[in-house]
């Protein structure tokens, strides 16, 4: 039970954080037109962000021990 | 070159596979060896969401701003991470309750409320329709690039092909006839569809690989991969825009408003809930899909912006083909046929796995919230006289899906053209995005009411309606085009898109601002008018309360009086009637044979009732089920019966409590008398001890004495003899004194004890006080005293015994005769009849006695005048106590009687009542 809760907190606390990655204005500093490995940063920056969100999230639910 | 019929090929032998897994799916299912019962399965499924709207949309709108389609799978991953809490607790909920569609959800959550369902069903139905327009729009389309090959036909304006020539026509009729097959053709009390599932699971993997396939042909085979194009883009100006996000307040707001929108969108579309929550198998799926789902939509994101730089750079940017198409028109443009055609597949599963599960999933609505409800209420059809009901269930529910889907062409010959696929696509979101409030609220907050959530979701349609479908039909020319920049009424400040003079949003935005305001506004505001009621209250705690307890909802009701046995036949032919008589019996006997007992043995209790309601919500939706339940068990409502058993148990412990201080008060009483009684005990035994150790005392005054007097007689031979007469004499009154001693303490002890002999006859007292006088005259005349008699003759009868009250008598007369005065001592008796009995004095003129002795010449061994220590004592100290209590014992009172003046000596007085009831003379 303990546990579980912990699981829905950490969650909650990584949708917020998904919320600050994908909005403005976190997202207003990649907005420039350089490019990293010749793929625009701002494009970069959302599939990385995205990506790692997405290996937070897993790790969290996955990683649980009930 | 693919003609068309070998596109016609393809497609029937696609859905022929599909088919084929879906029918594989069932039997699995059937023989209980579940093919869906997987995670994977389960987070495949999901990707529902995934249409053509994504599959070709997604690259149009890429094409136009960038990475302006993003935020459309965002939201759905910030979602997915909400999904432990609210997912979860929404499939918590619907499997406890039986949940079967968004519509049910909300009806049940608000009282089981018809019209609340209903509702639901209209603003899903119409809110829908432009997205599976969009999903014809997208198939016919690509059906007509793919025919026309391999020259790059745009297809033609939809209103201008004639209707029997519009492929789009029949892709919907074909969709639909594919729908009915899938979904429809048996009924299943849960309402859940395990061969779609499988068949769903499949498309989203054959959609995805045709969408990596389209993707890496672009960036590998026409362009030296991803660098190169986004190189090649960042040389011309028009393109290089699209690399960066506008960077504006609106730009943003609009990305935001479009990550919450389909935020929504991926819990409360038709389609998603059906998949996420109707066909969950196990809330443990839950798990995988909450990374794999959003895993997914990364996956077939990662291409859309490289197709699209691509198709720009391709085709170039003059608009000569529609970007909606370059996922099709980019590998036809270049002779690969093949992976065309796959691309093609890949459009069809994303629009036909859309097609089927919201058209099954609306139907289900259509039928249990908004046909059902009236045909029962109506009584059309004469529903109560069928036996057999799920073969019309089934009936309404094929129509329903044609309708959805006619309607849905009918949209795309509307207002289909005047859109790109994703801005379609966004009026639906923003239209079911109105459930959000009345679902999310619902789950969370007890206060919200039937009447809230009805003024919640009409308020939000209304907006909906007024600021995006409207617009839709104006920028279409079926709606007179000043209606947009003049407004209704030709009021500036209505102009739809522009409401109340609001600027800076786009329509979506716009359109979710004021929707979601009106929407909450109406909700909240509404349902604080007054309080939950009974079943509100009560559905509410189910559903927000869901994941705390695991106790599902009971039918409250008591069962109707009368045969229960009767009443389970009646429930079985009540389900039978919708789920057909097999099926009701089958579902019976396992539901007895849960119970180890035999199905004859059944009784209607609450669950039996329970049961039978919740089989009866998987066909024809909660809200009807329970009233064809009621309509065979009397529920008893929360009604004033059970608000007084409530208010019975509270009084109950007021009750008890008062009892308890009651008792607790009894205790402290008792407790005190029991001190009282003891204190008394110990007094009682110090007296005891007392009396002993003065008994003893008396007893060995004259024997002290006998002893003397006898010792001086043996000791001394000499003394003479009257002398020794004298000490005769003493020795002899000593005696007799000690013997009359021995016989009062005697005579006290029984008396005390109450062992004493008494007998009660008509006592004469008058004759006693002279008798007793006599006896003792000669007393008298020695001391020279004298007696004298006033007896007011004739003295009433009293009952006593003679002898007893002789000894009262005697006993005064000659304790007076001992203290008064030799010669001139006088004695008075005086006897009279009161009103209640005889009183009985004896006054002397002797000392008299002190006042503070006046109550203890009654204790026993005292003696007045003891003070006087020359004094001899001239008694036993026991006669007074004696007299007290023969007196006491016949019910009257001895006391001695305060002088009147000085000098006036004793004056005892005792009385005797009359014998009960009559003063009458001796018997």
């Amino acid at each position: 039970m303990y546990r579980s809760r912990l699981t829905a907190q950490r969650l909650a606390a990584v949708f917020l954080l998904g919320c600050l990655l994908f909005n403005y204005p976190l997202l207003a500093l990649f907005n420039k037109s350089a490019a990293v490995f010749g793929i625009p940063v701002l494009y970069a920056y959302i599939f990385v962000a995205w990506l790692g969100f997405i290996l937070l999230v897993a790790t969290i639910i996955e990683g649980r021990q009930d | 070159m693919p003609g068309s019929w070998v596109v016609v090929l393809a497609s029937f032998a696609y859905l022929g596979v599909l088919f084929a897994i879906a029918w594989v799916a069932d039997r699995r299912a059937d023989q209980g060896r579940s093919l869906i019962a997987n995670p994977t399965i389960y987070a495949l499924s999901l990707a529902v969401y995934c249409t053509t709207w994504t599959f070709y949309g997604s690259v149009g709108r890429a094409a136009v701003t960038g990475i302006g389609f993003l935020p459309i799978y965002l939201g759905p991953t910030l979602m997915m991470a909400l999904g432990w809490f609210v997912i979860h607790k929404i499939v918590r909920v619907a499997k406890a309750n039986r949940i079967t569609s968004i519509a049910d959800f909300v009806a049940s959550r608000y009282g089981k409320s018809q019209l609340l369902g209903g509702l639901v069903t209209v603003i899903a139905v119409v809110g829908v329709i432009p997205y599976i327009a969009l999903q014809l729009k997208a198939v016919s389309n690509s059906f007509t690039i793919l025919a026309a090959a391999p020259e790059i036909v745009m297809p033609a304006r939809a209103a201008a092909v004639p209707l029997l020539q519009d492929s789009a026509l029949y892709v919907a009729m074909i969709m639909a006839a594919f729908t009915i097959l899938f979904g429809t053709r048996h009924l299943d009390a849960t309402e859940r569809h395990e061969g779609m599932v499988a068949a769903i699971a499949f498309e989203s993997v054959v959609k995805l690989v045709a969408f990596l396939a389209v993707g890496l042909y672009v960036s590998y085979g026409l362009f030296d991969g991803i660098g190169d194009i986004f190189a090649r883009a960042r040389a011309l100006p028009q393109l290089e825009k699209l690399l960066t996000a506008s960077d504006t307040a609106a730009g943003y707001g609009s990305w935001a408003a479009l990550t919450f929108l389909s935020l929504l969108s991926v819990l409360l579309l038709p389609r998603q809930f059906q998949i996420a929550v109707v066909e969950n198998v196990n809330e443990a799926h839950l798990k995988r899909a909450i990374w794999l789902f959003p895993l997914y939509l990364f996956l077939i994101n990662l291409f859309v912006l490289p197709i699209a730089l691509g198709g720009l750079l391709h085709f170039g940017m003059a608009g000569g083909v529609d970007a909606d198409t370059f996922v099709l028109t980019l590998p036809l443009a270049n002779q690969s046929e093949g992976l065309a055609l796959l691309a093609y597949i890949g459009g069809l599963s994303a629009a036909t796995g859309m097609v089927i599960v919201e058209t099954i999933a609306l139907s289900t609505m259509v039928c249990n919230d908004l046909v059902m409800p009236l045909l029962l209420r109506r009584g059309w059809f004469n529903l109560a006289a069928r036996s057999d009901l799920s073969g019309l269930l089934l009936e309404i529910r094929r129509w329903a899906i044609v309708v959805i889907l006619m309607l849905g062409y009918a949209y795309f010959r509307l207002a289909g053209e005047a859109y790109a696929l994703v801005s379609i696509g966004l009026i639906s979101f923003a239209a079911v995005a109105q459930f959000a409030p009345v679902v999310i609220g619902g789950l969370y907050w007890k206060g919200g009411t039937r009447s809230g959530a009805l003024a919640g979701l009409g308020a939000g349609f209304a907006v909906w309606i007024y600021t995006l479908l409207l617009p839709s039909f104006a920028k279409s020319g079926w709606l007179p085009a000043d209606f947009m920049s003049a407004g209704l009424f030709g009021i500036e400040l209505l102009r739809p898109q522009h409401l109340f003079g609001l600027t800076g949003l786009d329509e979506i935005g716009h359109c979710l601002l004021w929707s979601l305001l009106a929407n909450i506004g109406a909700y909240i505001g509404v349902s604080l008018t007054r309080a939950p009621d009974a079943r509100e209250a009560r559905q509410a705690s189910l559903f927000v309360d869901a994941l705390r307890s695991e106790e599902t909802g009971r039918w409250r009701g008591r069962i109707a009086v009368g045969g229960t046995a009767a009443q389970v036949v009646e429930l079985l032919a009540l389900a039978g009637r919708f789920l057909g008589p097999e099926k009701a019996q089958a579902a019976f006997e396992r539901y007895a044979r849960t119970r180890n007992i035999a199905l004859a043995q059944l009784t209607a209790d609450p669950d039996l009732v329970h049961f039978a309601e919740s089989q009866l919500a998987g066909a024809i939706g909660s809200a009807s089920a329970r009233v064809m339940v009621a309509s065979v068990v009397e529920e008893e409502p929360l009604g004033l019966d059970e608000v007084m058993n409530i208010l019975d148990e509270a009084s109950q412990v007021r009750a008890y409590s008062h009892e308890l201080e009651l008792k607790s008060q009894e205790l402290t009483r008792a407790t005190a008398e029991l001190r009282a009684a003891n204190a008394q005990l110990r007094e009682l035994d110090r007296m005891k001890d007392d009396f002993i150790s003065t008994v003893t005392h008396e007893l060995r005054t004259p024997l002290t004495s006998i002893r003397a007097f006898s010792e001086m007689l043996q000791d001394d031979p000499r003394i003479d003899l009257a002398e020794r007469s004298r000490f005769l004499g003493i020795i002899v009154g000593e005696t007799e004194r000690l013997s009359r001693l021995i016989n009062q303490i005697l005579d006290l002890a029984k008396l005390e004890s109450g062992r004493a002999e008494w007998t009660s006859v008509a006592v004469d007292l008058g004759q006693v006080i002279r008798e007793a006088c006599a006896s003792l005259s000669q007393l008298y005349k020695e001391k020279g005293v004298a007696l004298t008699l006033e007896i007011a003759e004739p003295l009433p009868t009293v009952m006593a015994d003679r002898d007893r009250l002789m000894q009262v008598m005697i006993n005064l007369l000659s304790n007076a005769v001992k203290f008064v005065a030799p010669r001139t001592g006088r004695v008075k008796v005086g006897a009279s009849g009161t009103a209640s009995g005889v009183r009985v004095s004896v006054a002397d003129n002797g000392p008299g006695i002190r006042p503070e002795e006046r109550e203890t010449i009654f204790e026993k061994f005292r003696q007045g005048g003891q003070d006087v220590l020359t004094d001899k004592p001239q008694g036993t100290g026991l006669g007074l106590p004696i007299s007290r209590q023969i007196v006491e014992y016949f019910g009257g009172n001895l006391w001695l009687e305060p002088p009147r003046e000085q000098g006036d000596g004793a004056n005892f007085v005792f009385t005797l009542p009359l014998p009960p009831g009559d003063n009458a003379p001796q018997q």
